[in-house]
């Protein structure tokens, strides 16, 4: 165990105070609020997840898709929620659940790729960022030092909103055997090839992180089977821990949804509703869910007209759900214009991005946006 | 007067240099660069060679075939997809378990072609080509349409890429993964067109909306026989008007829009551009990729010729660029090995690692590929590596399989079943020290030395302990984090 004790130090003497502020972190609670971001992966059809079933443009746009005025869920006489999403109607209810419509920006890119990328670093359209939003905010303020690590990434599928340098955030698929593991690695020396040193930085933020993290909690909350389950399961584990994690991002795959839209999307949602409303009674089960909030994102929505393999192509503005204890509910941002398409046949945005964003860092994180964003952003109401 | 002289002197030295063996450490590198890993005896019957002798050599030995017969269900009768609509729970759950199985054995075949391939080069050039034109079994839901892609992927690996592009829109498994089957003109289906431009060919950026727009109109009606499971030209289905793609105008159909995305210096730029990243360093040289590029797309983008050119070029031996690269999964695994000799009786536990690690054959995240280079590695899939090498140089109890691949094989068999099966398999994977060390040249003044610089790509990064015992001394090399790099 030698090579171990001897990595341990070196990964203190990176972080300096890192181990004395370990020790101080389990007796207090962790000072920065947690953010838990859930990814939409390919562009969820937001059209017929907050669905304006009232709206006589959506019933034209949609003869194959559109959901029944009997079949969705009613929040208001205007818009309802998809059926399978059924289990986020209590939190609805309670107020504790935020709708923020017509999520966008301007010049908006219609490639998973590179619009992705845009959310990612918050970027311009037009602008090439490295670094991710995340990592640019812990760069600002970083998390208190005694906190496992910045952000977790749960699952794979690349670093995100993390990716880039001056965040620490690791990614594992579950905790206990990311623990298990961490024994195989060093932590030590540096090096000028940039590849090396890529991978000397990750066997450092392990060790950093194993030291801290456990895993041992017991929940009374059931977690849905199934893969996004497990990530949701491995989420609230991450929550309950002692030593703070200031952002948790998970993902929920497979909302490309180009053909046979209907029997994949609501399988899909159903999961996301399962899933949410699991991660809400863990949360308030370890009492986290009023320092917590969860928002959704993704690349973009999709298409308003739908194509004629019974699916929808790639598309613009989309609606994003924010919930937490602190969230003020309700519907936020704009109602998507149906009967004012753009040339191409897609949605205006009303809100962009980066408010949503500031919102968060601003009202959650009390982190000032524009030194993150790049510009002036005002916050929205959801928190 | 004085500058010609000089230049001449320059040529000479530069000749000489061409002229000489490349040496152990220069076919080392060449042969981790080209297939993956090599052991002590292929690298020494490469050191003498010149630049150009090693090349030469390589690209003598690449295939248009596997070496390996394939598993028998490839040959077998594609299953309709309608068929498959109509079944009732049942028969459609006997049917994912079979595909489930057919795309595990699908990827077994094909690490081992991989390991054993006298054409590890084309093999290689194989994978990259699966990356570029991603198609995912999750989606096209046959194993026979993915085997049949593979072969096309292979057989042009090192062909023509105008060849290869064409037949890739023509390709079933393709034309189910980007949706372009049921695409008729009516509405149609934006998917293939715009990730034929954006990732295929010309790159983000150097095409609008409306070349979209008009490219997906140009495609409509390629679409598949129901039955066969073969490509089929619906001509009730194709839009015969006027489209304008990348300022060019008329009646196109799908064929002639693949020649304007050829006919555009970007493609060869967007293209080479990628195979400097997967083979000389992660940030290629401007100046020498537009001038690959001109030559590439100048010669009717003839696969060959550029890769001579490209593995000939001083960049690709520059020592700035040697351990630039991070290794994939299966540069990891399958180079394992082949530089240790070892030869395991099932490929399936490999196809498991691999995809453990982040790299499902057959299966990419997406349509872009696997993004590969340094997000290869996050602590997930590093500590997933580590445990890996462990397993197989230690024999130890660490290879526990992972939990993460065995979910997606639920539906599949009971778990418990193939755990033992991979566990089984797993076992020929040990690293024998003795017979390896046998293989390595004798009688070597610095034998340490020797073993250091097979192993590893630059020196390693942790210090390694001293002393005789040549297996500690390889299990500190494995371990150290030099050999992620290639």
């Amino acid at each position: 165990m030698r090579a171990s004790r001897r990595a341990f130090l070196a990964a203190c003497s990176v972080l300096p105070f890192a181990g004395s502020a370990a020790l101080a972190s389990v007796a207090t609670a962790p000072a920065r609020k947690l953010l838990i971001l859930v990814e939409l992966k390919g562009g969820n059809d937001g059209l017929s997840t907050v669905v304006p079933y009232a709206d006589p443009s959506y019933a034209r746009l949609r003869p194959r898709l559109a959901l029944d005025r009997d079949q969705v869920i009613k929040l208001t006489p205007d818009v309802g929620l998809h059926p399978s999403l059924e289990k986020l109607v209590p939190i609805w209810e309670s107020k504790r659940l935020a709708i923020v419509q017509g999520v966008g920006y301007p010049d908006p890119n219609l490639s998973h790729f590179r619009s992705i990328e845009i959310w990612d670093t918050a970027s311009k359209s037009d602008e090439y960022l490295e670094a991710g939003w995340l990592t640019r905010a812990f760069t600002h303020s970083p998390s208190p030092a005694g906190f496992a690590a910045d952000g977790v990434v749960v699952g794979s599928g690349g670093m995100g909103p993390l990716a880039g340098r001056g965040a620490r955030a690791i990614a594992l698929a579950n905790p206990e055997q990311f623990l298990r593991n961490a024994r195989l690695a060093r932590g030590e020396g540096e090096s000028r090839n940039a590849a090396l040193a890529h991978i000397l930085r990750v066997e450092r933020d392990v060790l950093v992180s194993a030291q801290r993290l456990h895993a041992q909690k017991t929940f009374a909350t059931a977690f849905p089977a199934g893969a996004f389950g497990n990530g949701v399961a491995t989420t609230a584990q991450l929550a309950a821990n002692a030593a703070g994690i200031a952002v948790i991002r998970l993902t929920l795959d497979g909302f490309d949804t180009h053909a046979y839209q209907q029997a994949r999307q609501q399988n899909l949602l159903r999961q996301l509703g399962e899933g949410l409303s699991a991660l809400r009674e863990a949360l308030v089960e370890i009492g986290r869910w009023d320092s917590t909030v969860v928002a959704t994102y993704a690349e973009f929505g999709r298409r308003a007209r739908e194509n004629h393999t019974g699916g929808t192509d790639h598309g613009t503005a989309n609606v994003h759900l924010v919930m937490g204890g602190k969230v003020r509910g309700g519907l936020h941002g704009a109602a998507p214009a149906l009967d004012r398409l753009d040339g191409e046949g897609n949605l205006a945005f009303a809100v962009d991005f980066r408010a949503y964003y500031a919102t968060l860092l601003e009202r959650h994180w009390q982190v000032r946006a524009r030194d993150v964003l790049g510009g002036q952003f005002a916050p929205l109401d959801f928190i | 007067m004085r500058s010609l002289t000089a230049g001449l002197l320059l040529l000479l030295a530069s000749a000489a240099q061409a002229g000489q063996g490349i040496g152990f450490e220069g076919a080392r590198h060449l042969l981790n660069r080209a297939g993956f890993g090599a052991s002590d005896s292929e690298v020494r019957a490469f050191a003498p060679l010149t630049r150009v002798q090693a090349v030469d050599r390589l690209l003598a030995a690449t295939r248009r075939e596997a070496s390996l017969a394939p598993p028998t269900f490839v040959e077998a009768p594609f299953v309709p997809y309608y068929r498959v609509r109509r079944m009732n729970a049942e028969e459609r759950m006997a049917e994912l378990r079979t595909r489930l199985q057919q795309a595990f054995e699908l990827r077994a075949w094909w690490l081992h072609e991989m390991a054993v391939s006298p054409s590890p080069l084309g093999e290689r050039m194989t994978l990259f080509w699966h990356n570029h034109f991603a198609t995912s079994q999750q989606k096209v839901r046959s194993v026979p349409l993915m085997y049949r892609q593979n072969v096309l992927l292979r057989r042009e690996a090192l062909g023509s890429f105008r060849t290869l592009l064409h037949g890739i829109a023509k390709d079933p498994a393709m034309l189910v993964y980007l949706d372009n089957a049921g695409s008729r003109r009516e509405a149609p289906n934006e998917n293939f067109a715009r990730e034929v431009m954006e990732l295929f060919t010309l790159g983000e950026g150097h095409y609008g909306e409306r070349d979209v727009k008009d490219a997906a109109r140009a495609f409509t009606g390629w679409s598949l026989n129901r039955d066969t499971g073969e490509f089929v030209y619906r001509r009730a289905w194709h839009d015969h008007g006027e489209k304008t793609v990348l300022g060019r105008t008329g009646r196109l159909d799908g064929s002639e829009v693949l020649d304007i995305l050829l006919a555009h210096p970007r493609t060869a730029e967007f293209v080479v551009a990628k195979l400097w990243r997967e083979f000389v360093s992660p940030t290629p040289d401007r100046a020498e990729v537009a001038r690959l590029a001109a030559a590439f797309r100048g010669a009717g983008y003839e696969v060959k010729p550029l890769l001579k050119a490209i593995l000939t070029s001083e960049p690709f031996w520059a020592e700035a660029n040697r351990a630039s690269l991070v290794k994939s999964p299966v540069d990891l695994v399958v180079g394992t090995l082949r530089t240790f000799g070892i030869q395991p009786m099932d490929y399936r536990p490999a196809a498991f690692a691999v995809a453990a690690l982040g790299q499902s054959l057959l299966q990419p995240p997406n349509v872009k590929g696997w993004p590969g280079g340094e997000s290869w590695i996050d602590s997930s899939t590093l500590l997933g590596r580590r445990q890996w090498i462990d397993r197989v140089f230690r024999g130890a109890e660490a290879m526990s399989v992972s939990a993460g691949a065995e979910e997606s094989m639920t539906a599949s068999a009971p778990r418990e079943a193939i755990r033992r099966t991979l566990e089984r398999g797993m076992r020929t994977y040990a690293f024998e020290a003795e017979r390896w060390s046998q293989g390595v040249e004798q009688g070597l003044a610095d034998r340490r030395g020797r073993v250091t610089s097979l192993v590893l790509a630059m020196a390693p990064a942790n210090p390694v302990p001293g002393g005789d015992d040549e297996a500690s001394l390889v299990r500190a090399l494995v371990a150290d984090p030099v050999y992620q790099l290639r």
